[in-house]
């Protein structure tokens, strides 16, 4: 007996994203570009860069998880592997979750990886590195699920990116507000650190429970 | 259960799989079936059942609903009407999804793996609970006659040579219930012999086989005609 | 010359070359650590930080001598299709990365000390920047079109455009960065410098060319050799490692 299906699905994922155009590395690059081209925008002034970096940061980081969403369900479509996926044994919910995990796995947690790099780019203070951090690996799988939902809504559509990016912008807003508070905690004295993480942790194992059956069931009504 | 001129004796593989599980006693009923389309009936009151070692060949002309019916029958696609169940020695009815295997226009493959990595996926993917293949990647394909792709990315790879790929899949996991969709398609004369040789042991098993097919598929079977004149 | 533009005769040729390279880029290499350590004085203001310099300053030279090596290997791609311009091209692509990198990071160390954070939103720093981005994405693109000499069009185009909008950018940046940051801050050791700190930057400057040109010929010797086995693999495919393209063209009976 070979490997569990999960397990299977896990490696399979793993090893086309890091075939395919250095997986993970286009979303960090990506990520970049993003935080690279805002002092253009703005200007060079550090004080001010440091006050809106994490918003920077999270807004980069929120931009590079859903365009690199896309493909997520569509490439399986295209090729077949969907229907056979939809048709197998496994629930369609946690072959969702896997690929999601997966997904993550190359293309979340690069960024979360890098964000603090980048936070050196933007003059963060150096407490806020670790609250940045800390927000993302939190806040970037609730992200990720979100946009499968998107991505599964569209995998029938040819041009899919930019509908998925409508879909899925709205719904990452309490996202966006709890995550860049918390993360923006470190310099403020306002906000406690503590409050906006939990709501923030609280949305991601909401999105977790949830998400994985609104995919599916997007993904089942799309394909027929 | 009609017999079929093959050496199982030398297949200890298949014998197990004759004399247990869903092999054994496996039935595919259509009843008053209909099935659509973008909103669109295109096949309607169709009527038949398959036991053991039988063949059911769809045929008609392009946009008959050919596709649209094979993957109602594989359970993509919930029946308009009518209804559509496969039953086991088993258990009483289950799902579709666990005792079939579908192969449609597309391979199911991903380029970039190797055919060893896509098939060792597939084989994981679609094992369930029950008498386990004695296939590999490896021996599938050799049954396939194309033993020397094992280790190249699919990209590298000729159509009928992805075929090939695709079709192994029926070997890595025992299911009685084959539907396949055009499964000539970009084969030569050795690989459309092959699949022949399979397709008969696969009858002979006792397992059931529905496929859609423009060229004659060389084993006995019921046919199907959609899209017939008198018929629409 | 050109006959060394056979791929074979290439890879011969870097067999033969490479080891003298390697010792020449050992040699420079030693002169210059030497010389930027030990005979060449602190700076005053700047103290020993100063010697990051003798790294910093040739990293940034190579960095742009890495795309002038690619622009003119895309010249050759595009206009005369040859295959080893494709190699040298995707060889330098990450090399050139790596030099920009290195100017970037001894950047931001020097950065530090000098101006108490690791990075500004200094024109000279951010066109690098910028430079190294496009070389990331050059990078991806390299990495994402499967078919190698489609993939090295396709590169070329993007390094040719490159080629074109760098001035543009580099003129922008020092643009936009004097408009929102009028006192320079920092200009690299005025305009003239010491004799004893400049020739152990000209012997770095020599020992990173020659460490590009080592690592260069290697890496497209490997390209040529990663090619010619999926060429192998592909054939491997369609039957017997030793099948040549063989074809019998017949007329059939009743056809006529």
């Amino acid at each position: 007996m070979s490997a569990s299906p999960l397990a299977a699905l896990f490696l399979r994922e793993i090893r086309v994203a890091r075939r395919i155009g250095g997986g993970g590395m286009m979303g960090v690059v990506f990520f970049l570009i993003l935080v690279t081209i805002t002092p253009f925008a703005i200007g060079p002034d550090l004080n001010l860069l440091s006050r809106i970096g994490p918003a920077i940061l999270w807004i980069a980081a929120l931009l590079s998880t859903l365009l690199g969403l896309d493909r997520l369900f569509q490439a399986d479509h295209e090729d077949g592997s969907l229907d056979l996926m939809l048709a197998c044994e496994t629930p369609l919910e946690l072959i969702v979750l896997v690929k999601c995990l997966a997904h993550w796995t190359v293309t979340g947690l690069p960024l979360v990886i890098a964000a603090p790099l980048f936070g050196l780019m933007l003059a963060l203070e150096p407490e806020a590195f670790w609250a940045v951090a800390a927000s993302l690996l939190v806040g970037t799988p609730a992200l990720t699920l979100l946009g499968a939902i998107g991505a599964a809504l569209t995998v029938t559509l040819r041009r899919g990116g930019l509908l998925t990016a409508i879909l899925v912008l709205p719904l990452a807003i309490p996202l966006l507000i709890f995550g860049v508070s918390a993360a923006a905690s470190a310099t403020s004295v306002t906000t406690p650190f503590m409050t906006p993480f939990l709501i923030l942790c609280a949305l991601t194992l909401g999105a977790l429970a949830a998400a994985p059956f609104a995919v599916a069931a997007a993904l089942r009504h799309m394909s027929e | 259960m009609p017999r079929i001129d093959l050496p199982l004796e030398t297949r200890p593989d298949l014998q197990v799989l004759n004399q247990q599980g869903p092999f054994a006693a496996i039935s595919a009923t259509c009843e008053t079936l209909g099935v659509g389309r973008g909103g669109r009936l295109l096949i309607e009151n169709l009527n038949f059942s398959l036991e053991n070692g039988r063949a059911l060949v769809v045929a008609g002309p392009n946009g008959a609903g050919k596709s649209t019916l094979l993957r109602a029958f594989a359970g993509l696609l919930p029946p308009a009407k009518g209804r559509w169940s496969i039953t086991t020695g088993a258990s009483d009815a289950q799902e579709p999804g666990a005792l079939a295997h579908y192969l449609g226009h597309a391979e199911a493959s991903k380029p970039a793996l190797t055919a060893r990595e896509n098939l060792e996926f597939w084989r994981a993917m679609l094992a369930i609970p029950g008498p386990a293949s004695l296939h590999t990647p490896d021996s599938a394909l050799k049954a396939l006659g194309a033993p020397q792709i094992v280790d190249l990315p699919v990209a590298y790879l000729s159509a009928g040579q992805r075929r090939r790929v695709a079709l192994a899949r029926l070997l890595l996991a025992p299911r009685p219930l084959w539907i396949l969709d055009e499964p000539l398609t970009a084969l030569d004369a050795s690989g459309q012999a092959l699949l022949n040789t399979l397709m008969r042991e696969h009858l002979a098993l006792g397992g059931i086989l529905i496929a859609a097919t423009h060229a004659p598929l060389g084993v006995e079977a019921l046919q199907l005609m959609l899209g017939a004149e008198g018929a629409a | 010359m050109l006959k060394y533009a056979n791929p074979t005769l290439f890879s011969g040729l870097v067999a033969k070359v490479l080891p003298w390279l390697a010792g020449a880029t050992a040699l420079a290499f030693a002169i210059g650590l030497w010389g930027a350590f030990f005979t060449s004085p602190a700076d005053y203001q700047q103290g020993d930080t100063v010697r990051i310099m003798y790294i910093h300053v040739p990293a940034a030279w190579l960095s742009m001598f890495c795309y002038a090596t690619m622009t003119a290997s895309a010249l050759g791609t595009l206009v005369w299709r040859h295959p080893l311009a494709d190699a040298a091209q995707k060889a330098a692509a990450p090399l050139g990365a790596g030099f920009t990198f290195i100017c970037l990071v001894t950047g931001s160390l020097w950065g530090k000390p000098m101006w108490g954070t690791w990075w500004v939103w200094d024109a000279r720093l951010t066109s690098v920047l910028v430079l190294f981005v496009i070389y990331l994405g050059l990078i991806a693109l390299w990495q994402t079109i499967e078919e190698p000499s489609r993939a090295a069009r396709a590169a070329a185009i993007l390094t040719l455009v490159g080629v074109v909008n760098l001035p543009i950018i580099k003129f922008s940046v020092d643009w936009w960065n004097t408009l929102h940051q009028p006192a320079s801050v920092f200009r690299l050791g005025g305009p003239t410098i010491a004799a004893s700190m400049l020739w152990p930057l000209l012997v770095m400057g020599l020992a990173f060319t020659l460490l590009f040109t080592t690592l260069h010929l290697m890496s497209t010797r490997n390209e040529i050799l990663r090619r010619r086995l999926r060429r192998l693999a592909m054939q491997a495919a369609n039957g017997g490692e030793a099948a040549r393209p063989a074809h019998r063209l017949t007329m059939q009976e009743g056809s006529r």
